[in-house]
């Protein structure tokens, strides 16, 4: 399957979890809304450029937008993580020529530690981001930081469920360069 | 100007990214302040669409054939209760000689619609429904929403075939509503914290309150009929510097698994609007 074929499932498919599963849950506490559609932006390929990247998470996070009424909110978020995301890449990737040899971001091609730092810190950011924008005028500091954290734990435990459920394959491809 | 293109070209990606940073943020605020966005009446209906799908498919699992006839009692009901109506002014009518017209006709205020909930939300700070029933199906914004059980929300935009609720659980959402006891009226409002909670604030501390009092619609708020259920007061929060009660109510809708609801015209909010507006101009 073409890469480009299997990102519009994706794409597709994220959005509709999001929506239909993890936003109609009744909420476990007040802190936390779990997230994993950003997961799309984590995983795609290395070899796209920068300006792409950035776009195709402005349109992804629009999207979810349109469904959640809240135009603009989670595509900032997505911008943000998109445009980041290469710089993170540049620091963790440890194998030699990682990034020529695998098509996407996971844990066979960067690694455990690297991989796991790579969701963390893009996770991070992208909630302490979605959490300011929702709160511009959030009156106490204390729900701001544990919606923050609390949220991004609850993500962060989804999308290490989702690696481990949906282990993707990597091939190892050579004469890449 | 070539230092200019150099400086573009070498920082593209960057300002690229601020241009959709900045266009992210402008759909964002422009849309809380107006309440209405460029795009919003076409993806209404685009999102609207895939929503029915799926509560198509979820529906299947809530007792479709019982919650229908229900629905169809609940609304024959509604129409009966004597709040839709009202009265005539009937002693200006004593006077004729041969009475024309039944004095004691009442004349229909508040048309009720029914309409099905095709998407919700709750974890956000400002929370709508989406309700399949638009403009063709005589949905106007600013028209009132109720539930089986209580208030939901009003209208706030309408496309076609569909129409988004801002509901009681959105941050900028107010609605005048009174005490069951005392007749009280205050404001009802949500702070965003917490979705099983609403405040309600404004009522004079000389009123009596009391944990679990019922909380009505007042006919204040042109958008409901009196007397639908808004909610009981869970906790009175102390607070000694004010004049008012601030209380925590518990809204009798669950927003959570909301199915139907009942969109409720009021046939006579915009002649209502205008002598209020006219009003408003005289003093001035």
């Amino acid at each position: 399957m073409s890469e480009l074929l299997k990102n519009s499932i994706r794409f597709v498919l994220f959005i509709l979890v999001q929506v239909f599963i993890l936003f109609k849950m009744p909420p476990l506490h007040r802190f936390i809304t779990p997230y994993l559609y950003f997961l799309f932006v984590l995983w795609l390929p290395f070899n796209m450029s920068r300006t792409s990247l950035i776009l195709v998470g402005f349109i992804f996070g629009l999207s979810l937008d349109y469904f959640s009424k809240t135009p603009g909110l989670h595509a900032a978020a997505c911008t943000l993580i998109a445009y980041v995301r290469p710089f993170i890449i540049g620091l963790l990737i440890s194998q030699e020529g990682a990034d020529k040899n695998y098509i996407s971001p996971s844990i066979t091609s960067m690694g455990w530690a690297p991989y796991i730092t790579y969701t963390l810190v893009l996770t991070f950011l992208h909630h302490t981001y979605l959490v300011l924008l929702e709160w511009m005028s959030f009156g106490s500091f204390i729900y701001f930081l544990g919606k923050v954290i609390a949220s991004t734990a609850v993500s962060f435990l989804l999308i290490l469920l989702t690696e481990l459920l949906f282990y993707r394959k990597q091939k190892f491809r050579t004469n890449t360069i | 100007m070539r230092n200019v293109f150099l400086f573009i070209r070498r920082h593209f990606n960057f300002l690229f990214f601020l241009v959709l940073q900045i266009m992210a943020l402008s759909f964002l605020f422009r849309y809380n302040k107006f309440h209405e966005a460029i795009f919003m009446n076409a993806s209404t209906e685009v999102t609207g669409r895939v929503n029915e799908k799926y509560n198509n498919i979820e529906y299947y699992f809530q007792l479709k054939k019982t919650n229908e006839a229900l629905v169809r009692e609940n609304l024959r009901l509604h129409q009966l209760m004597k709040e839709n109506y009202e009265a005539p002014d009937s002693s200006k009518r004593l006077i004729l000689d041969t009475v024309r017209y039944d004095s004691a006709r009442t004349r229909l205020k508040y048309n009720i619609m029914e309409a099905k909930v095709v998407g919700s939300s709750t974890f956000l700070q400002n929370n709508y429904l989406t309700i399949h029933r638009g403009s063709s199906g005589q949905v106007r914004p600013n028209m009132g929403v109720i539930g089986p059980q209580g208030i939901v929300g009003t209208v706030l935009n309408v496309s076609e075939n569909f129409a988004t609720v801002m509901s009681l659980l959105h941050r900028q959402y107010s609605v005048v509503v009174k005490l069951k006891n005392g007749g009280e009226r205050g404001a009802i409002e949500w702070d965003g914290l917490n979705p099983l909670f609403v405040t309600l604030k404004d009522i004079p501390k000389s009123a009596k309150v009391a944990k679990g009092d019922t909380i009505l619609t007042s006919q204040i708020s042109s958008k409901f009929p009196a007397n639908i259920m808004v909610g009981t007061v869970y906790e009175i929060v102390p607070d000694n510097s004010s004049n008012f009660y601030t209380l925590k109510v518990r809204p009798a809708t669950n927003f959570f698994n909301i199915e139907y609801v009942y969109v409720i015209d009021n046939l006579q909010y915009d002649e209502q609007k205008r002598i209020e507006d006219s009003t408003r101009k005289k003093i001035q």
